[in-house]
């Protein structure tokens, strides 16, 4: 086993669906001979050729319209989308078309496609690069929506994402693409796409984050702990579905929660997650569910993005608030 | 510069030329119903000539009878398609049953030519899931969101490319309006970046709902849109059927010898409102503009071809009427006959496999079902 960055580890996944299976095919913007604008692809097309691996010309609803059209010729598309803020241009192509293409045809075709796009704040990214943007990819009908926030998930889940016959739309956090390293199993492996997993246990509350915000959430109950406040922490992994069983179970276990994005916090994934608490799990509460959420203002000018995103502090003191009700 | 002395470049002659190339659409019988290109259409049998005048009643037939249904409110969303038969029918006969075939909501006839069945047709526009299952898998459903079949005909396109499949290719239709959007340009330009085969089909009725074509663009012809993207491309007479077939059949041989797409708008235009929904022509166009169009009539001209030859008559016309509307009317109870829709089975449908929240849902659906 190898110690891997989480764009290694990608890399890594990308490389293991390109040899297994040969009627995947990567594409987008700069992906080919460059390796991608992050080099998230690079070395692929040397390794597997221009037709499995290649640049498209620089339209995102086209590279779409391409991902579902090869999908209904037999192939397993797999498009890079260069920045999440350029899916915009491709809203049609993921939200209109392919996520309810399967259903269009009442059942008879499938649309295996696995749309990856970086994202995520804190690199200082012109604008439109960094926004998170999820929410509106999950409340698509149709389309699973996964986000790991380390290297060993994001091998197992690429492999799962591109595997599954469902679209997938897959969140690689820019902040994090070099910033930690993990033990990456060089075989190939699957992390399940709709499970999330306890990535601390604890006893007195439970925190609920995602991508970049499970970091942060880790510092924060470190903190915590030296306080004797033992906090467990659930990394989502998926934004759609989400896994409500794990979260139960701990909430079960702590009775206090704390729900944690880095997306504004209007109409986001916390809120959902937070009602879902409410809808099932109320009377096992012992304190209202606290949320950690960057404020509702556009996305920061990236001098002052720090400012902006919500960091371990924010966790920490948003779960002492809780904690002490 | 000083006053009056040549400029570097002469834009106005640029812009006066741009469409020298399409001055003269292509033609073989003339709207007097006159041949005027008789090397062409000595191509063709008198059973061929006879069956594309039975493809073109039988369309005009099934719109009337589609109007009919629809008064009776046994339809949903209908797109009419009078006026539009010699660029329809003349273009779908052109290609193969395992070409791809990319609709637009006003193709309902091309997708029952390249095989479904006109039961599906009336489900569709009923609203049952049905009516996009279709005998013939290479083809998509009627698409809704103008632009989207022609960026998807790029991956049909590249994906029979990739595959080696030697003899086939993709084709799609859109109108003029559809030429105003993003989608079209990409598409368009995606194939021709892959030099994928497809073939791309504009049929420029004149009307995209209320707006007229010229408020569109600022260029003289939709079809020199293409060369921007390197593709070349035509404009038919749109209401002259072995025209169009002519075309559309040198186009598909010409993409599928590994050449890239091909572009080809279709003068045509259409007889009536946009949809069965509530348009309503008058508000935004006069008699004396449609009157040259009615003229103009696909089945006036071969009929009167046929005619002189000997090998048509009113009467066989009559009774081709009457045997098609039989079959359209027992379409009709085909289609009101096929089973209620279930939200469970829409719940079944929306993932491969499904997530916890929807299972929940099904089985919660299911139990309101079953009762």
């Amino acid at each position: 086993m190898a110690k891997m960055t989480y764009i290694k580890a990608i890399t890594s996944g990308l490389d293991q669906v390109l040899s297994d299976d040969p009627k995947t095919l990567i594409f987008g913007e700069d992906v080919g001979k460059n390796g991608g604008v992050f080099r998230t692809t690079v070395g692929l097309q040397d390794k597997y050729g221009e037709d499995r691996v290649f640049d498209t010309p620089l339209a995102e609803s086209g590279i779409l319209g391409l991902a579902i059209g090869l999908s209904l010729t037999g192939w397993r598309p797999i498009p890079e989308i260069q920045f999440m803020g350029f899916t915009f241009e491709a809203m049609d192509g993921i939200v209109g078309q392919l996520a309810r293409d399967h259903y269009r045809f009442g059942g008879q075709k499938n649309f295996p496609v696995t749309v990856r796009t970086p994202f995520g704040g804190g690199t200082h990214t012109a604008e439109m690069h960094a926004d998170n943007l999820e929410n509106y990819f999950t409340s698509t009908p149709g389309l699973r929506v996964v986000t790991p926030a380390n290297p060993y998930d994001a091998k197992g889940l690429i492999i799962s994402a591109v595997e599954s016959d469902d679209p997938v739309l897959f969140m690689e956090n820019l902040k994090l693409y070099r910033s930690m390293k993990d033990e990456v199993p060089d075989e190939k492996y699957t992390v399940p796409l709709d499970s999330a997993k306890v990535v601390r246990e604890g006893t007195d509350v439970t925190i609920v984050a995602y991508s970049a915000e499970v970091n942060e959430s880790l510092t924060a109950a470190d903190a915590l702990a030296k306080d004797n406040i033992s906090a467990e922490v659930i990394d989502l992994r998926s934004l759609s579905p989400i896994d409500t069983d794990t979260i139960f179970a701990s909430i079960d276990k702590t009775h206090k929660v704390v729900v944690v994005q880095e997306a504004q916090r209007m109409a986001g994934v916390g809120a959902v997650v937070a009602s879902d608490i409410a809808e099932e799990k109320i009377m096992s509460l012992d304190a209202p569910i606290g949320r950690v959420a960057a404020p509702d203002s556009v996305y920061p000018f990236a001098q002052a993005e720090n400012d902006w995103i919500p960091n371990s502090d924010d966790i920490e003191a948003k779960v002492r608030e809780i904690v002490n009700y | 510069m000083a006053n009056g002395s040549k400029q570097i470049v002469d834009f106005a002659k640029i812009k006066a030329t741009m469409a020298d190339p399409y001055k003269h659409p292509v033609q073989v019988i003339d709207r007097e119903g006159k041949v005027v290109d008789p090397d062409t259409l000595a191509k063709y049998s008198d059973d061929q000539l006879v069956d594309f005048m039975k493809k073109m009643v039988w369309e005009r037939t099934l719109h009337e009878q589609t109007m009919n249904f629809s008064r009776q409110g046994r339809l949903g969303f209908y797109a009419p398609t009078a006026g539009e038969e010699a660029s329809e029918m003349g273009s779908v006969t052109a290609f193969k049953e395992n070409d791809f075939l990319l609709p637009a909501y006003r193709d309902l006839p091309q997708m029952i030519q390249h095989g479904t069945t006109v039961a599906k047709g009336f489900l569709w526009s009923k609203g049952h899931v049905q009516g996009n299952q279709h005998e013939n898998p290479n083809m998509l459903f009627p698409q809704i969101i103008i632009g989207a079949q022609y960026v998807e005909t790029a991956g049909v396109a590249l994906g029979i490319k990739k595959n080696g499949d030697e003899d086939r290719v993709a084709f799609v239709y859109t109108g003029d309006g559809g030429t105003s959007q993003g989608d079209w340009y990409e598409g368009v330009n995606f194939t021709s970046a892959f030099q994928a085969p497809a073939v791309f089909f504009v049929q420029n009725n004149g009307w995209a709902i209320s707006v007229p074509r010229r408020k569109q663009t600022g260029a003289e012809t939709l079809a020199q849109k293409a060369v921007a993207m390197g593709v070349p491309s035509v404009q038919v007479d749109g209401m002259d059927i072995v025209a169009v077939h002519e075309v559309s059949k040198a186009a598909r041989d010409f993409a599928v010898a590994g050449n890239g797409p091909v572009v080809i708008e279709t003068l045509t235009y259409r007889y009536g409102a946009h949809s069965s929904a509530g348009d309503d022509p008058s508000r935004y166009r006069t008699k004396e503009e449609e009157k040259p169009w009615f003229d103009a009539d696909p089945l006036i001209r071969l009929r009167k071809v046929l005619t002189d030859k000997g090998v048509w008559s009113q009467d066989q016309e009559d009774k081709l009427v009457d045997e098609y509307k039989d079959e359209f009317k027992q379409a009709m109870k085909e289609a009101e006959a096929a089973p209620a829709q279930k939200v469970s089975d829409f719940l079944k449908w929306t993932y491969n496999v499904p997530t916890p929240a929807v299972k929940k849902q099904i089985a919660e659906f299911e139990a309101k079902e079953s009762k």
